[in-house]
C-alpha cells in the first residue's frame, strides 16, 4: 500500500516559492548561478528546518518564520553615519549596491550583481552543509552586494563599513571580501533598518597568507525584522581574524559563524555580544573547523536577557585527525536578568587529533550582589548600579579588541542599546 | 553622630546571630577604634552600617545624626554621609574605575540637590587626591579595583573617601595588606579628613594604624558586644598584654 503525503506548506514557505517565480525573471546569472538557484529554491521547497534537524534544535526555522513579507522596490531606507567616524563606507540599500565605488589605494571594488551575471561568483555560492537553510535561502534570491579585493600587502588606515540597509520587504545580499597576502584591514558588517522586513545576509571572507582582520558584525535590526545572516571565512597560513558580533536588536535572528582554518599558524578570535529585550528569538551557530595543525581559536560570547526573549548559542569545533596542536577554547556566559528570558548553549567538540588543548565553558549568572552592594554603598542607587554592572559584563569583551576608536564607537551602539532598553 | 543602641544581627541565611546587643556612641569630630579578636564581629558591624542585605537586625536600632538608618538601601545611607572603607574592595571588571567615579560623585550630588560636576572639575579633584595619595593616575583607567594589589585598593578606597566627602567614614581593616609607607600615606589621607563636624570609626585588629591615627576613643568588641571602652591607652594596653585580659574581664 502506497500512503501519498502532500507536503504541508506553511504560509513562509508558499510565500518564498511563489516570490520566487516572481522574481526570477530579475534575478541576475548566468546559467550556472541560475542552476544553483534552481537547486536552492529546491531545497526550501522540501521545506524550511525544523527542531527536528539537528543545528536547528533550538530554533525551529518552519514554526518561528510565521511570514515572509512582499519584495518591496519602493523602500527607501536612510543612509546613516558609520560605526567608526572616517569608515570608508559601502551601502546595499533595500538590497541594491550602489553604482559609485570609493577610491582607496589597494582596494578593488565589484558590485555583487556583476560577478552573479558573469558568473564568476559561483564557486563561492555552494552551501557549507545539507543543513544550510540561510545559504540556501541567499542563493536563491541574492541579487546583490559587494565584492572587495584587498591587494597583497594592503595596510588600511581607516575601517571599510559593509552596510546593509533595509526598510521593509525582502533583501537577499551577499558581501565578498578577499584579503590579500599580509594585508590588513578592519571591516564592519553593519545590518540596519526598519520595517517588518526578511533580511538574508552572507558575507564570505576569504584570507590568504598573513593577513589580518578584525570584522566586525554590527546588528541593530527593529524588533519587526527576521534576520537570517551567516559569516563564512577561510583563514589561510598564519592569517589572523578577529571577529566581533553584536546582535541588538531583530524579532528573529540567526547568525552563522562558519570558519575554517586552512593554513598553520592560522588564529581565530571570536567575540560575541547578544543584547537581547522584548519577545524575540536569537541565535548564534558557529561551527569551527581547524582542519590543519598548529592552529588557535577563542570563542567568548557574553549575553545579556531581558524580558521574553530568547537566546541561543551553538559552538561546534572539528578538530580534524591531522590538526595536531591545536588549541581552542570556548566560553559562553549568560546574564539572565528576567524570569521570563532564557538562554540554550550548546557547546560542542568533535576532536580526532590526540595532541590538542581544548576547552569550553558556559555559565548563566544573575547580577553579583556583592558587587551592587559595593556600587551602592557609594551612593549609585539601585537601577544606576545594576545599569553599570550589565554594561560592565559585555563591556569587557569590547575593551578587549583594543583599539580606542573600536572600542568607543562600539560603546556608544551599547550604550543606545541601554538606553532604549535599560 | 551615631548611636547605637542595644544592637542585635544576625546572617539573614542561617540565623547566627553576630552582633549580640552592641552598644556604642561616636560624637562627630570623634575618631573612634574599635579593637578585637578575629570573630568577634567587627566587619560585620561595619557592612551593617553600610547596609548589605546579607545581614538582618533582629532587635535594638542604629541612629545617625537622631534618625534611624535602618529601613535605608546602602544607597541611601551613603548619599545620607555614610562610607564604608572595605576591608576587601570589589573587583568589579567592566566597570571603569573614573567611570565609577564620576557616576558617584555624581550620584550623591544629585541626592543632595546639587548641579553634576562639570568635566574639567571632576578630572581635577580626582588628580589632586590622586596627588596627596600617591596614586598614579594611570591606575584609574583601569577596570575598577581589577589587578590592583592590596595597598593599591586600599588606596583607592580612601581616595573615593576623600572624593565622596562623607560624614561618617568606618574604615574596615584599612591598614591589613598595607606596607609601612603605603600606612603612612594612608594615615595622612586619613587624618586630613579629620573635622570638627566629621567622625571616624577606624576597625581594625592591631594597635599599629593607631600610632598613625590617634583614636580619640577605643572600643574592644568581643562576641558582637562592646566589653570595654576607653581612651587611646586602651589600644597600647591590648597592643602589649592582648585581648585576654580585657575578654576575661567581661566573660
Amino acid at each position: 500500500m502506497n500512503i501519498h503525503t502532500t507536503p504541508q506548506r506553511t504560509p513562509a514557505e508558499t510565500a518564498l516559492i511563489d516570490a520566487f517565480s516572481d522574481r526570477l525573471s530579475l534575478l541576475p546569472g548566468d546559467g550556472t548561478v541560475m542552476l544553483k538557484r534552481d537547486d536552492a529554491i529546491e531545497a526550501i521547497k522540501s521545506g524550511l528546518p525544523t527542531r527536528r534537524i539537528e543545528s536547528w534544535h533550538y530554533t525551529d526555522l518552519r514554526r518561528l518564520l510565521t511570514s515572509v513579507p512582499d519584495f518591496d522596490t519602493a523602500a527607501a531606507p536612510k543612509a546613516i553615519a558609520p560605526v567608526v567616524e572616517g569608515s570608508a563606507v559601502l551601502p546595499v540599500l533595500n538590497g541594491v549596491s550602489s553604482a559609485k565605488m570609493p577610491e582607496i589605494e589597494g582596494i578593488a571594488v565589484q558590485r555583487l550583481s556583476e560577478k552573479l551575471t558573469d558568473g564568476s561568483i559561483a564557486p563561492g555560492l555552494d552551501l557549507y552543509g545539507a543543513d544550510d537553510a540561510i545559504g540556501a535561502l541567499n542563493m536563491a534570491f541574492v541579487a546583490d552586494g559587494y565584492f572587495v579585493d584587498i591587494a597583497d600587502g594592503t595596510e588600511l588606515d581607516k575601517p571599510i563599513e559593509l552596510q546593509n540597509l533595509q526598510a521593509g520587504g525582502q533583501t537577499h545580499v551577499r558581501l565578498s571580501v578577499r584579503v590579500g597576502v599580509g594585508a590588513k584591514a578592519v571591516i564592519v558588517e553593519r545590518q540596519a533598518g526598519e520595517g517588518a522586513a526578511l533580511v538574508s545576509s552572507v558575507s564570505q571572507l576569504l584570507l590568504d597568507e598573513g593577513a589580518e582582520v578584525m570584522w566586525l558584525i554590527v546588528q541593530e535590526q527593529p524588533d519587526t525584522a527576521t534576520h537570517l545572516a551567516q559569516f563564512k571565512a577561510h583563514l589561510g597560513k598564519n592569517a589572523k581574524l578577529t571577529l566581533f558580533v553584536m546582535n541588538a536588536g531583530g524579532k528573529l535572528v540567526r547568525q552563522e559563524i562558519v570558519v575554517r582554518t586552512t593554513g598553520e599558524g592560522a588564529d581565530f578570535t571570536l567575540r560575541g555580544i547578544n543584547l537581547l529585550a522584548g519577545d524575540t528569538h536569537t541565535d548564534v551557530t558557529m561551527v569551527l573547523d581547524h582542519a590543519v595543525p598548529h592552529t588557535a581559536s577563542t570563542e567568548v560570547i557574553r549575553n545579556v536577557v531581558t524580558g521574553r526573549a530568547r537566546g541561543v548559542f551553538q559552538g561546534r569545533i572539528n578538530v580534524h585527525q591531522y590538526a595536531q596542536k591545536t588549541n581552542a577554547k570556548m566560553a559562553c556566559n549568560t546574564l539572565l536578568l528576567s524570569d521570563d528570558g532564557e538562554f540554550s548553549t550548546k557547546p560542542e567538540l568533535e576532536i580526532f587529533a590526540d595532541d590538542v588543548v581544548c576547552g569550553h565553558g558556559a555559565t548563566v549568572t544573575e547580577i553579583d550582589h556583592s558587587h551592587l552592594f559595593y556600587l551602592m554603598a557609594r551612593g549609585i542607587d539601585e537601577k544606576a548600579a545594576r545599569g553599570l554592572l550589565v554594561k560592565a559584563f559585555v563591556a569587557e569583551v569590547i575593551e578587549e579588541l583594543d583599539d580606542e576608536a573600536i572600542v568607543e564607537a562600539l560603546e556608544t551602539r551599547l550604550d543606545g542599546w541601554f538606553a532604549a532598553h535599560g | 553622630m551615631l548611636e547605637i543602641r542595644n544592637l542585635h544581627a544576625r546572617i539573614v541565611d542561617d540565623g547566627t546571630e553576630i552582633i549580640r546587643g552592641l552598644n556604642l556612641t561616636v560624637k562627630a569630630g570623634e575618631v573612634a577604634a574599635i579593637m578585637g579578636p578575629n570573630g568577634s564581629g567587627k566587619s560585620t558591624l561595619s557592612y551593617i552600617l553600610a547596609g548589605r542585605e546579607d545581614y538582618e537586625v533582629t532587635e535594638g536600632d542604629i541612629l545617625y545624626n537622631g534618625r534611624s538608618i535602618l529601613e535605608m538601601d546602602p544607597a541611601e545611607r551613603a548619599t545620607s554621609g555614610i562610607f564604608l572603607a572595605f576591608q576587601y574592595p570589589m573587583e568589579i571588571p567592566g566597570v571603569a574605575t573614573m567611570e565609577f567615579l564620576k557616576v558617584a560623585m555624581n550620584e550623591q550630588r544629585k541626592a543632595r540637590g546639587e548641579e553634576p560636576l562639570k568635566i574639567p572639575e571632576f578630572l581635577k579633584r580626582v588628580k589632586d587626591a590622586a596627588a596627596l595619595l600617591d596614586m598614579d593616575m594611570a591606575m584609574l583607567k583601569r577596570p575598577l579595583n581589577v589587578g590592583f594589589s592590596g595597598g593599591e585598593k586600599k588606596r583607592a578606597e580612601i581616595l573615593q573617601m576623600k572624593l565622596l566627602e562623607p560624614k561618617l567614614c568606618v574604615l574596615d581593616e584599612t591598614d591589613s595588606g598595607l606596607d609601612i609607607d603605603a600606612l603612612k600615606i594612608v594615615s595622612e589621607g586619613v587624618n586630613a579628613l579629620r573635622a570638627p563636624d566629621r567622625a571616624i570609626v577606624i576597625i581594625t585588629h592591631y594597635q599599629r594604624l593607631l600610632q598613625y591615627i590617634v583614636p580619640d576613643s577605643v572600643h574592644v568588641l568581643y562576641r558582637g558586644q562592646v566589653v570595654k571602652s576607653g581612651d587611646k591607652s586602651l589600644a597600647l594596653d591590648l597592643e602589649a598584654n592582648g585581648y585576654a585580659g580585657v575578654i576575661g574581664q567581661a566573660a
